[in-house]
């Protein structure tokens, strides 16, 4: 399987066609689409017009983008005009935005051939994908496991060799944790570097697009295409798009490095290995390590338990049955309202909703809520103390390798808990990423985690690309 | 009207306006009255999922404008969503602010020197317009409801007052002094006929000095004259229930125009929870010392100051004049005042003319000119034109504009010009000597004879000023 940044170049030089290689995507996707339920929806035409209007570029000697004709797969929260949007739930089911994401719009110009919309957890609620109301998506590496969640399908896409890249959101680690589980490199950007207009809000604060990839350069690559300034949403930063792919061989000499205690305490022991043999790479690169001890981010996980919940109470209130998606019919407005939330929203949005209306209700807001923000103000904080001596962290990206099936499912909070390394970037507003960095017994992939500030996005590939390089090596 | 046995009402006013943006609050959509249902709609506005809210910086600088009129401090404020559902508002929740609102802290002058203090006036968005068929006629019970998404996501300012109302009168008073400024800014235009100025009122009653009781929100007041009537009829209704032994309960109340009375709408419960939280997907909104500076440097001037300059262009004006003054200030057409007063006019004649000929017909002032206005009142004062027939040129002018002069001319009034009524004169004079060498001598009372005999001979159409002033000048 070429890498994105090999079929562009090949599209552009004539050696490939945009139409060959969404060819190729589909035939993977046909193979195994049934088995690993990995997309939603396939556009076939929708490609097949992209590719088709990049080959013409192309023919007419015009550059066709720095994605010319790499198909890319989109998770189901994000609106693609025309194209059903679901988020995997029941309430959206049969919905097609009239308008496309700010990322879609710019995939599109810079020459990518978007190939379908994959699965999630329903409104991005989840760590294995399980939540879907259209049922699972397999980890292509283990079918009997789970691929990782919420962007599990954008995940499977990339690790079943369907599409070389893909988007995911990432809310409180919804793109690194999938990506460790499936063995990819996976960008939570800095809050406000990728536009939001178009992503379906789960929780606003915290929801972030990134990409997926088999590569840091195309996952650098693919970043460089989605980030900047966008006017239609206000948190965006005021930026243009950083230079990622210039630095990604920038190397780590000279970097100094904190490893967060918490970040791999409770970890399995051949996670906790993988993390140690990195820093000896990272060392051997000339970075210097220091152990850190960030208290804090132990709040995370109960501070995201408020936060995330009580904004999708509100974002997720819109799903009322009057203008579009589901509606079950009833005696009065109130009864159709409430039966249409009642059959159109599965368990774990019920859940969230529930914790979030009640953290926010008068009587409790200061208690949860109003508490909750001082926790993420603290942890803003710690982090950038320990930003003061270190350039960047290092820690797990998940406790564990990926799951089986029905694992966590009967148990919400061992469920939330894979996602306790990854959720305080998410509530800092910084970035991290996860890249793949030897396996387990089992053979699967371990991720580790690479962690810095606002706006670190270039430091963070070029510390990647040096793990990446060492973890190839036989 | 003042209640019985020692009681006071106690009044606040929550007065919501549109305001006059070009677009709507967070999206480009048109900000228009009357389109099509459903034309002025986008993702944003009409809260598809995804869609994202963007502040409208000219809505922010329309509710910086009424808050300098209002004496408010402009104050870094924030954004929150206030959750709770209603078809018409298609998030579910409203974006407003809540607990830092743009403008804190001012107060408003009336006409009779009273102040109302000004608590807040901040910025929100509106919501959808629902219309509900058969059934009850409402959402609870219709047999279908229609929903135009064309208001949602206009831009509001609401301005809350503080209770210092003490009577109808004076609300009255706050909200047309209001109305004015709100015109005046250019944030409005004022008109509540269409909603675009929604006034809602919280009434309550006390013994003079005593704690204040419960009070009732009163909605639905669509006019100045709902709104004086409402605050009567709701306070004396508090008033004979706590005579009566009962008590008042906090509860918001619908004004029926017809009926005259208020009724019960909702029970304002302590339950009412809108679970308020910081809006994420906007950001502070801090307007900076210059802007600040800029927006007050580019505001003209408000009504009680522009009220001000045109009485001092009278002298010693009586309770009447000033009233006229009033109305032209509340039509803003006091330039059409000062262009007559500066070409030679006298004062009082035309703010006589716009506060009742013009206003009467306001409707069309479009088609009355600066020039056309001048020229009529000057005709009028010349004794070209009686009063009479100086209003029947000003309404002829004002139904379809035209030149005063060949109105006056068609209608048959061109004999008085001055130079006929003169030549006119003469002729009497020559007709009857007489009459004329005893007015000469100083009989006073001739001047009613000739008077009489020009209105004879030009059919009742002369000015009996400007005959004197011919007999004078030839005496």
């Amino acid at each position: 399987m070429k890498t994105a940044v090999q079929i562009a170049r090949d599209v552009q030089n004539g050696e490939s066609s945009a139409v060959d290689e969404l060819n190729t995507s589909l035939a993977a996707v046909r193979a195994r689409n049934d088995e690993l339920h990995v997309f939603l929806y396939v556009d076939e035409e929708g490609a097949a017009a992209q590719a088709a209007k990049v080959d013409a570029l192309v023919a007419k000697g015009e550059n066709a983008g720095v994605l010319a004709g790499v198909p890319i797969a989109i998770k189901d929260n994000t609106c693609q005009r025309g194209i059903p949007t679901t988020c995997a739930s029941k309430i959206l089911e049969g919905w097609r935005p009239p308008y496309s994401a700010t990322v879609i719009e710019r995939l599109l110009a810079a020459g990518a051939v978007p190939v379908g919309k994959t699965n999630l957890d329903e409104f991005a609620m989840g760590s294995s994908t399980e939540n879907s109301a259209f049922g699972p998506t397999r980890n292509p590496l283990d079918p009997s496991r789970v691929p990782g969640g919420s962007s599990g399908g954008s995940a499977a896409a990339v690790a079943a060799d369907m599409t070389p890249i893909s988007i995911g959101s990432d809310t409180g680690g919804s793109i690194r944790q999938p990506a460790a589980l499936c063995g990819l490199v996976g960008v939570k950007p800095t809050y406000g570097l990728v536009s939001r207009y178009g992503l379906i809000a789960f929780a606003s604060s915290l929801d972030q697009i990134g990409p997926f990839a088999k590569t840091v350069l195309d996952a650098a690559t693919l970043l460089e295409v989605i980030a900047g300034h966008d006017r239609m949403d206000s948190t965006s930063l005021p930026e243009p798009s950083p230079s990622l792919v210039a630095h990604v061989n920038d190397g780590v000499a000279g970097k100094r490095v904190g490893v967060v205690r918490e970040l791999i305490d409770g970890a399995d022991e051949e996670v906790v290995d993988a993390v140690n043999r990195a820093l000896d790479v990272l060392r051997e690169a000339g970075a210097t390590t220091v152990e850190l001890s960030i208290p804090e981010l132990r709040l995370g996980l109960s501070a995201y338990y408020l936060i995330a919940p009580a904004e999708a109470s509100s974002n997720l209130a819109r799903y009322d049955g009057v203008r579009y998606g589901l509606r079950v019919d009833a005696a009065d407005v109130s009864a159709m309202n409430e039966a249409t939330r009642t059959a159109g929203f599965g368990a774990e949005v019920k859940r969230r909703i529930m914790l979030g209306t009640y953290a926010l209700s008068a009587g409790y807001y200061d208690a949860y809520y109003g508490q909750a923000l001082k926790v993420r103000t603290q942890m803003i904080d710690a982090f950038s103390r320990a930003y003061h001596e270190v350039d960047f962290l290092v820690g797990a990206t998940t406790p564990s390798v990926a799951f089986k099936f029905g694992e966590k499912t009967s148990n919400p909070m061992a469920m939330y808990l894979s996602d306790v390394f990854t959720i305080p970037t998410n509530l800092a507003g910084e970035a991290a990423i996860s890249v793949p960095f030897g396996s387990g017994e089992t053979g699967l992939p371990i991720g580790v985690q690479l962690l810095g500030p606002g706006r670190s996005e270039a430091q963070l590939f070029s510390a990647a690309r040096v793990l990446e390089i060492a973890d190839s090596r036989p | 009207m003042t209640l019985p046995n020692g009681w006071e009402m106690v009044v606040g006013l929550e007065v919501h306006t549109e305001l006059k943006t070009a677009s709507k609050m967070f999206c480009g959509c048109a900000n228009a009255f009357g389109a099509q249902p459903n034309t002025n709609i986008c993702p944003v506005c009409l809260g598809l999922p995804g869609a994202l809210p963007v502040l409208n910086v000219g809505a922010v600088e329309l509710a910086m404008r009424i808050g300098i009129a209002l004496h408010c401090t402009i104050a870094p404020s924030t954004f929150h969503r206030k959750n709770y559902f209603y078809p018409d508002m298609p998030k579910d929740f409203q974006i407003s602010q809540y607990d830092l609102p743009i403008n804190v802290g001012g107060y408003l002058d009336l006409p009779d020197n009273s102040r109302v203090s000004i608590e807040r006036a901040h910025l929100e968005e509106d919501t959808g317009k629902s219309t509900h068929l058969g059934g009850t006629g409402r959402l609870q019970g219709a047999d279908r409801s229609l929903v135009d998404y064309n208001r949602s996501g206009v831009p509001l300012v609401e301005i809350v007052s503080g209770p210092d109302i003490r009577s109808s009168q004076q609300a009255r008073a706050y909200a047309q002094e209001l109305r004015g400024i709100l015109i005046a800014t250019g944030a409005s235009d004022g008109r509540m006929e269409e909603g675009s100025m929604r006034i809602d009122a919280n009434v309550s009653i006390r013994k003079a000095n005593a704690a204040i009781g419960n009070r009732c929100a009163i909605k639905n007041l669509n006019s100045l004259r709902s709104l004086q009537r409402a605050i009567d009829y709701e306070a004396l209704r508090q008033v004979e229930l706590l005579e009566e032994g009962g008590t008042v309960r906090q509860e918001t109340r619908h004004w029926d125009e017809n009926l005259g009375e208020t009724s019960t709408m909702r029970v304002k419960e302590d339950a009412d929870d809108y679970r308020y939280f910081r809006e994420p997907d906007l950001v502070d909104l801090v307007p900076d010392l210059a802007w600040q500076d800029r927006v007050r440097a580019a505001l003209p001037p408000m009504p009680a100051e522009r009220r001000q300059k045109l009485s001092a262009r009278l002298s010693d004006p009586t309770p009447a004049q000033l009233d006229a003054v009033e109305v032209v200030i509340d039509l803003g057409l006091e330039e059409l005042v000062n262009a007559a007063v500066d070409a030679g006019a006298e004062v009082t004649l035309a703010i006589s003319r716009v506060a009742n000929e013009v206003a009467a017909n306001i409707e069309q002032v479009t088609n009355l000119t600066s020039d056309s206005f001048c020229a009529t009142v000057l005709m009028e004062q010349r004794g070209e034109l009686s009063a009479t027939q100086a209003k029947t040129v000003l309404g002829e002018l004002l139904a379809h504009g035209g030149d005063p002069k060949s109105i006056a001319s068609a209608l048959g009034y061109e004999q008085l010009s001055s130079s006929s009524l003169g030549e006119t004169v003469a002729a009497l004079i020559e007709e009857h000597p007489d009459e004329w060498n005893r007015y000469r001598d100083g009989d006073e009372k001739l001047a009613q004879f000739f008077i009489g005999q020009v209105m004879k001979s030009t059919k009742g159409q002369a000015n009996g000023k400007a005959v004197v002033s011919e007999l004078q000048a030839r005496r």
